[in-house]
């Protein structure tokens, strides 16, 4: 066979050879998620039903129940993580990426990637010295806050780098057209790095709503129904972090239920975001 | 009165110099063309006349005079309306469609009335030799557009806010020969109305859209005349020997 034959053949292996590898991990990455999902899913379906969603955490002793108060719960807390958290974030990455490059900048920069590092139960602690000491209790409002701590340096980041993304070109064209520079970047950067922006946020608002430790000693929990957000509010992770230790079959059932359920709407929300925020020449 | 004078400009990215004390009176309702070899500052020289060249974090000294007054006196989003620009690869907003592009300029300077968007869009779209191709397709996105037309539509989103002078950075670098002969056809229309300065690295195209040229080396002006005199008889050796091709 020639040389060249033989170096084609080599090439042709070490393509194949880094396709496999780049393939197993995909599976590696996406494996553990189907275990997870699949999993719960096989533990709570049984558990999910019409009362699960209507009905009111029954006393303990008593089976059936469901666990609207902390469907309720989560919503509210993850709205107004939401509330606080999403614009702070949002417009600390505009000012780092289109007018940060000073020290202000770096240093701003800098707390960011820490605080992204904090562990949640840490941020717990400050929201409770932030809101619960001078409240006087616990309430949704410092669960809330809470998790606003936790996603703002993740959507700061990810606006700033995506932002950052888009070609100098554009910023060029809006400010050559005397467009001022704030302007040029809320109107047209910003626009133009949406797409990438969403991914942080939607990866912020999961992990908010996926959070407990946090809760503890802010939102604390629930036994009743409220929406008010100066009281003590349920939340589908704290009683799955309830229902899960307790020694009762049935509470256990719908802890996973819960988990099951929190996942599902973890997807759906990820979807509708997605759909809403696709730009008009339906490009997702 | 020229429209645009530049007096002793010299500029620098950093520590680096990339103008040399330039001096250059652009006419009224002329076209400009400013030629020369890759890195001799051609870029630089137009983007410190509408202040673009703060903008990549350069600094600048000397005077830049529009219509007599100093340019940079004035609030630099003021004098980019007065004084646009059209870049070197089209750049269309990513996000916006054929009409957004053009009432861009407009829309985000605050201007809401439908009507008057609508005319303006039309207006400056034929202006550009656009309006014919695109007039069914305007919700379209503009990065949709070919190469030449996406060109032709930048000039239009630069021509809806209504500037007195237009500068071009190799508009047509980018393009096929048919759309560069469009857009040189256009020059001469533009001419008509706008001043124009146009940085080219196509001595036939200079030869053929501009009125003077100014042949720059090395961050100097080495020359600066009347286009035909520049081409036939020019008066330096640098001009003459980069003209022929000897080098550049
Ligand atoms: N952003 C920048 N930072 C630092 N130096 C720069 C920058 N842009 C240009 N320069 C330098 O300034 C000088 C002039 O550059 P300029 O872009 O004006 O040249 P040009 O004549 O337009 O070249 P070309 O024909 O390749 O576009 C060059 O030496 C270049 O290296
Ligand atoms: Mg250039």
């Amino acid at each position: 066979m020639t040389d060249a034959g033989r170096g084609h053949r080599w090439r042709k292996f070490k393509n194949a050879a880094m396709l496999s590898l780049a393939g197993l991990a995909v599976l590696a990455a996406v494996v553990p998620l189907f275990m997870i999902f699949f999993y719960t899913l096989s533990r709570g379906i049984g558990s999910v039903n019409l009362d699960f969603f209507t009905q009111m955490p029954k006393p303990v002793g008593e089976s059936g129940g469901g666990m609207a108060n902390a469907l309720a719960g989560s919503g509210i807390l993850v709205g107004l993580g939401c509330l606080f958290g999403l614009p702070v974030g949002v417009m600390a990455g505009i000012y780092l990426a289109e007018f940060g490059q000073n020290r202000f900048g770096m240093v701003v920069r800098f707390m960011t990637d820490v605080m992204s590092g904090i562990p949640s139960i840490v941020v717990g602690v400050v929201a409770y010295i932030l809101v619960v000491l001078p409240m006087g209790h616990f309430s949704a409002l410092a669960g809330g806050v809470a998790l606003a701590l936790l996603m703002i340096p993740t959507v700061t980041r990810t606006t700033e780098e995506m932002l950052k993304l888009v070609p100098d070109s554009y910023r060029e064209a809006a400010l050559a057209l005397g467009v001022q520079q704030w302007k040029a970047s809320v109107r047209v950067i910003l626009p133009a790095a949406m797409k990438g922006i969403t991914t942080g946020l939607l990866l912020a608002i999961a992990r908010a709503a996926g959070e407990t430790a946090p809760l503890l000693f802010t939102a604390l929990g629930n036994r009743f129904w409220s929406t008010d957000i100066g009281q003590p509010i349920a939340s589908l992770t704290v009683i799955i972090f309830d229902y899960a230790k307790a020694p009762f079959e049935d509470w256990n059932r719908q802890a996973w239920a819960a988990a099951f359920v929190l996942i599902g709407l973890i997807f759906v929300v990820n979807l509708l975001f997605r759909y809403f925020t696709r730009d008009k020449y339906g490009r997702a | 009165m020229p429209k645009i004078s530049t007096k002793n400009i010299n500029a620098w990215f950093g520590k680096t110099r990339a103008l040399r004390g330039i001096s250059l009176d652009v006419p009224e309702k002329q076209v400009v063309a400013i030629i020369g070899p890759s890195g001799c500052g051609k870029s630089t020289f137009l983007r410190s006349l509408n202040r673009m060249h703060e903008v990549a974090g350069g600094t600048i000294e000397g005077k830049v005079l529009l219509d007599g007054e100093d340019a940079y006196a004035l609030d630099p989003v003021v004098l980019r309306r007065r004084v646009g620009m059209v870049f070197q690869k089209p750049n269309p907003f990513p996000t916006m469609s054929v009409f957004d592009n053009v009432a861009a300029g407009l829309r985000l300077n605050g201007v809401r009335d439908k009507k008057r968007l609508a005319e303006v869009v039309e207006k400056s779209l034929r202006h550009a030799a656009l309006w014919d191709e695109v007039k069914d397709s305007l919700d379209k996105s503009g990065v949709s557009l070919s190469g030449g037309q996406q060109q032709r539509l930048c000039i239009a989103r630069t021509l809806a806010v209504n500037p007195e002078v237009i500068l071009m950075d190799e508009p047509a670098s980018a393009l096929d020969p048919i759309a560069t002969a469009r857009i040189e056809e256009l020059i001469h229309e533009l001419k008509k109305e706008f001043t124009i300065v146009i940085v080219t690295h196509n001595m036939q195209q200079a030869a053929r859209v501009s009125d003077f040229t100014a042949f720059l080396y090395l961050g100097e002006l080495i020359e600066y005349d009347a286009t035909t005199k520049l081409f036939t008889t020019p008066g330096n050796k640098q001009t003459e020997d980069y003209i022929t091709g000897r080098f550049g």
